[in-house]
């Protein structure tokens, strides 16, 4: 094979490697991703699929029982809640008002979360209207 | 006010020092120069990449003909690089 | 003082579009002197940013609240550190940071390119000039630092707790120093393309600040991590969150390009891959910059939506765009001759890392924006975590370093089965043996890839000490020098090749850590309350107290609060006292009626303690229990509330002491991680050897002698 065709060869070979590779990838991404719901859309699913549950903490609902962080969040533009319990690390930003998003799925009315999922949105930083925190933390 | 003020003594030294090259009348005589610049540091480097080769053979990654082979389309390059410097006078 | 900077902000933008209009206009013209006065415009741009930048710090110095910045992020009781610092922890300053940077960087390159590249420099200093113009439009018109408050409150709010810490503030400046980096090599790809002038040129004229900025990324991207370790109460130094992935992914494809451009300067070959690359880096790059201010990826970092989204991806699209257009037009300047001889050469080897390296920077893209690509695609917003992408990286990382252990032995062009054989025989050796000590002695075989990595590590450092070998020996043998003089010679005399190797023996120390700590890593979580013990690994802790403080912040952060546990741990008879806590620092806007419950509830961060050790680290968190304080807090609250903030520090400081003299529980997190130290450890060891290869060569020609000889040689040689 003269070394034209040989580089042409290795070429075609590595592109389609990689096309597979990549194919791969994405289809794995999928069926592996958690989707992202808010309170009210976890409610009216009603299954016990797992979701990045998203909201934000209903003041006055936090407590701690145990090892157990109970509190609510509700629709961050809405009014419907859910009872969350969760374990695990709780993010220093944390705290009524502000927007969070924990993983887990519901069971018998409350949202049961996974193990040290809790993420919270950090309002501070580069918000551009930080001190109009009246709705937020 | 003083806003404005700043402004403009501002933009009045920076037009001053931006336009030196524009006032002085800069002779475009600059390229052989540039050039005989150009040249050294492509010589500079020809003169590397020969010892790089060296330290090749030295250390094993090259063989003897391979080295040499190398080794002499080097030189070749470097000495057209020192036939031009040399044609610049 | 603040109409100052304004003014120097203002005038700095008008600058900078008078910079890229010249040059460009001495680009079209042929008339150096226009393009001479672009860069004396550039020049001025950094005295101005630099007198900008000098009164905004001097008023976080002087604490003047008169300036709005000053007051959201500074405070009288801020550390001087924190104060000077804490000008890049917003939005409008981290802008002017980085469009200063820029400006420096620009002027460093223009003055040492002096009068070379001539067809080159023009374009680049438009495509420097109108990066600067657009920051510094965004700076001026949409995040302005110098406002002023008309009536400036008495005291400032002081730096966000989470922030105090010196990691994380020199982090930012150490990103920025490598974004900003990629813009000259960016530049001056676009002005090789522009003025059709493709050779190697514009790669040597910028190889130093391709290299710096590389550096300066990867040691930015360490310093997030360790913050991460130390500071958060998770344990963990790095999460795959969208924030930590923005400025990996750049930094992957810069390595990758660091690496190709060496077979361009030494073969001519690859050269649209070449602009493609650093395209890429410069585009990853701008995207890093405005992931983070954006808010358009949820994360622990997102910095709530903010109204420059628009416009940066409006500038990064139109760079891309255009970039892209400029390469298409010019492909047939970029066709080159040479071909790839030989699977069996170095350039093979670094293609391949540069496959692998593209390969993860799609991995980590394509996990990162798999929120708004799955929300494109089925109109559902899903997410992917950190187990979808360590299946992805860790193997990818695998061959990587792999292929960081034989690039060194293949020769240029084409190596031949036997200097393989002669090459990679000791350090193949060197891997078994350790391969055998690893499943003779420790537990490494219970994850393979963890022993796969181990392996390839001792692969790595073997092939770089064999390398370190032969050069030294091949020294001697030339000038007979003993073996320090040769050493130091030798790495003098080749600072990019050797210090590249150190590099690379860094890179794989920090992976070897990465691999220990991840699959071996031990935790536990309990909830204490003082006398109870629980284990994890072969340690045992005890909670022998809690610990209160006022005013008396051990870890120099000013918080006025800290509550902790004093904890012995024990292992082996070998005895040592931890002492993590959490420093309360109140809220920012406390509730009149509830101040108490308010500074309980307000900003806190975890005061992480770490036992550092070369084999492992002892980490441990701990959370005070705050519900025996509950009653009292509630109680103060309604008796106490109107009597102002005085009385509540009092009140404060009782609870205080409450808290410490009952039995209060403590929740902990305990981890003991084997080899974390040797991430820093490496980390520090490749920037060392980036220092090593950036080093300039110093005025001195090339060894006078010996060019003398070589051009002795050649004129006798042509003359023949």
């Amino acid at each position: 094979m003269d070394p034209a065709r040989k580089r042409q060869l290795r070429l075609v070979t590595l592109l389609t490697v990689a096309l597979l590779l990549a194919g791969a990838l994405v289809y794995t991404s999928f069926s592996a991703a958690t989707e992202q719901r808010t309170p009210s859309q976890v409610l009216a699913a009603g299954d016990d699929q797992t979701y990045d549950l998203g909201g934000t903490v209903v003041a006055g609902s936090v407590r701690r029982e145990g090892d157990v962080l109970a509190f609510e969040l509700r629709d961050p533009d809405g009014t419907a809640k859910l009872p969350v319990r969760y374990t695990g690390v709780v993010p220093d930003p944390f705290r009524e008002g502000r927007e969070v998003i924990v993983t887990g799925k519901l069971q018998d009315g409350t949202f049961v979360a996974e193990k040290d999922s809790l993420v919270t949105k950090c309002p501070s930083k580069f918000e551009s209207d930080r001190e109009t925190a009246g709705s937020g933390g | 006010m003083e806003y404005g003020l700043a402004v403009i003594v501002l933009l009045a030294v920076v037009a001053f020092f931006v336009t030196g090259p524009l006032r002085s009348a800069e002779r475009e005589e600059r390229a052989e120069q540039q050039l005989r610049e150009e040249l050294e540091a492509a010589k500079e480097a020809k003169y590397r990449e020969i010892r790089e080769a060296e330290l090749d053979r030295r250390t094993g990654k090259l063989s003897e003909d391979d080295w040499r082979r190398i080794d002499r389309e080097l030189r070749g390059e470097a000495i057209a690089i020192l036939k031009r410097l040399d044609e610049l006078g | 003082m603040a109409w100052l900077g304004s003014a120097c902000l203002f005038a700095g933008l008008l600058t900078a579009l008078y910079a890229a209009a010249a040059s460009l206009w001495g680009a079209r013209s042929g008339e150096w002197r226009w393009v001479a006065s672009g860069r004396r415009a550039i020049f001025a741009l950094a005295g101005l940013l630099a007198v900008a930048f000098a009164v905004l710090e001097a008023a976080y110095l002087r604490s003047d609240f008169s300036f709005a910045l000053v007051a959201q992020n500074s405070s009288e009781a801020t550390p001087a550190f924190y104060k000077l610092t804490a000008m890049w922890s917003s939005q409008e300053g981290s802008l002017l940071l980085w469009v200063f940077l820029l400006s420096l960087y620009a002027s460093t390159v223009l003055l040492l390119v002096r009068r070379r590249l001539r067809e080159i420099v023009p374009y680049a200093q438009a495509v420097l000039a109108v990066v600067a113009a657009f920051f510094l439009g965004l700076v001026v018109f949409a995040e302005p630092p110098f406002a002023t408050l008309a009536s400036p409150p008495a005291d400032g709010n002081g730096l966000q707790p989470l922030l105090r810490h010196p990691a994380m503030m020199i982090h930012p400046p150490m990103l920025y120093l490598g974004y900003v980096g990629f813009s000259v090599p960016f530049a001056f790809a676009i002005g090789a393309l522009a003025s059709r002038r493709t050779g190697a040129d514009w790669i040597q004229a910028t190889r130093r600040f391709s290299l710096a900025a590389w550096s300066f990324l990867g040691f930015g991207i360490m310093l997030g991590a360790l913050w991460s370790y130390t500071e958060l109460g998770w344990g963990g130094y790095w999460a795959w969150d969208p924030v930590e992935n923005a400025a990996l992914m750049p930094w992957l494809v810069g390595t990758a390009f660091i690496h190709s451009v060496m077979i361009q300067e030494k073969r001519g070959m690859l050269r649209v891959w070449n602009v493609s690359l650093i395209i890429g880096t410069f585009v990853l790059s701008l995207l890093g910059t405005f992931l983070v201010r954006s808010g358009i990826l949820d994360s622990i970092h997102a910095f709530g939506a903010s109204t420059l989204g628009g416009p940066f991806l409006a500038f990064i699209v139109a760079v891309l765009a255009g970039s892209a257009a400029l390469v298409v037009s010019r492909l047939g300047d970029l066709r080159s001759q040479a071909r790839l001889d030989s699977l069996l050469s170095r350039e093979a080897v670094f293609l391949a890392n540069n496959l692998v390296l593209v390969g993860l920077c799609f991995v980590v893209f394509w996990g990162t924006f798999f929120p708004l690509i799955s929300e494109a695609i089925g109109g559902e917003e899903a997410s992917v975590g950190p187990p979808w992408f360590s299946r992805y990286t860790t193997p990818l990382a695998l061959v990587l370093v792999a292929l960081t252990g034989i690039g060194p032995v293949f020769a240029w062009r084409r190596a031949t089965w036997a200097s393989l054989r002669r090459a990679l025989v000791p350090p193949l050796a060197l891997t078994a043996v350790a391969l055998a000590v690893m499943l003779a002695l420790t537990p490494a075989a219970e994850s393979v890839p963890s022993l796969v990595m181990f392996s390839l590590v001792a692969f790595v450092l073997g092939v770089v000490a064999q390398e370190y070998w032969r050069g030294v020996r091949a020294r001697r043998v030339m000038a007979g020098e003993p073996w320090p003089v040769a050493l130091v010679a030798l790495v003098g005399r080749n600072r990019r090749r050797y210090g590249g190797y150190i590099v690379h023996a860094g890179i794989a120390l920090a992976l070897l850590g990465v691999a220990a700590s991840s699959a071996f890593v031990e935790q536990r979580d309990a909830r204490l309350v003082p006398g109870q013990s629980t284990t994890v690994g072969d340690y045992t802790i005890t909670y022998r107290e809690p610990i209160a403080r006022v005013l008396d912040d051990r870890s120099g952060t000013g918080a006025p609060l800290t509550l902790g546990a004093r904890l012995e741990v024990e292992k082996d008879g070998e005895r040592f006292v931890v002492e993590p806590s959490r420093n309360y620092y109140g809220a920012s806007r406390p509730d009149p009626q509830a101040p108490l419950r308010s500074f309980f509830d307000g900003e806190a961060t975890s005061e992480v303690d770490v036992r550092w050790g070369l084999l492992r680290d002892f980490w441990i968190a701990a959370v005070p229990d705050l519900q025996t304080l509950e009653e009292p807090i509630r109680e103060g609250d309604e008796r106490f509330a109107s009597l102002g903030s005085d009385v509540g520090g009092l009140l404060v400081a009782a609870l205080a002491e409450r808290f410490a003299n009952t039995a209060s529980p403590v929740t902990v997190r305990a981890l003991v991680s084997p080899m974390v130290a040797w991430i820093w450890i490496g980390g520090l060891v490749a920037v060392l050897g980036a220092v090593i290869a950036l080093w300039p060569a110093g005025r001195r020609p090339l060894g006078g002698v010996y060019a003398a000889r070589v051009g002795r040689e050649l004129r006798e040689f042509a003359r023949a």
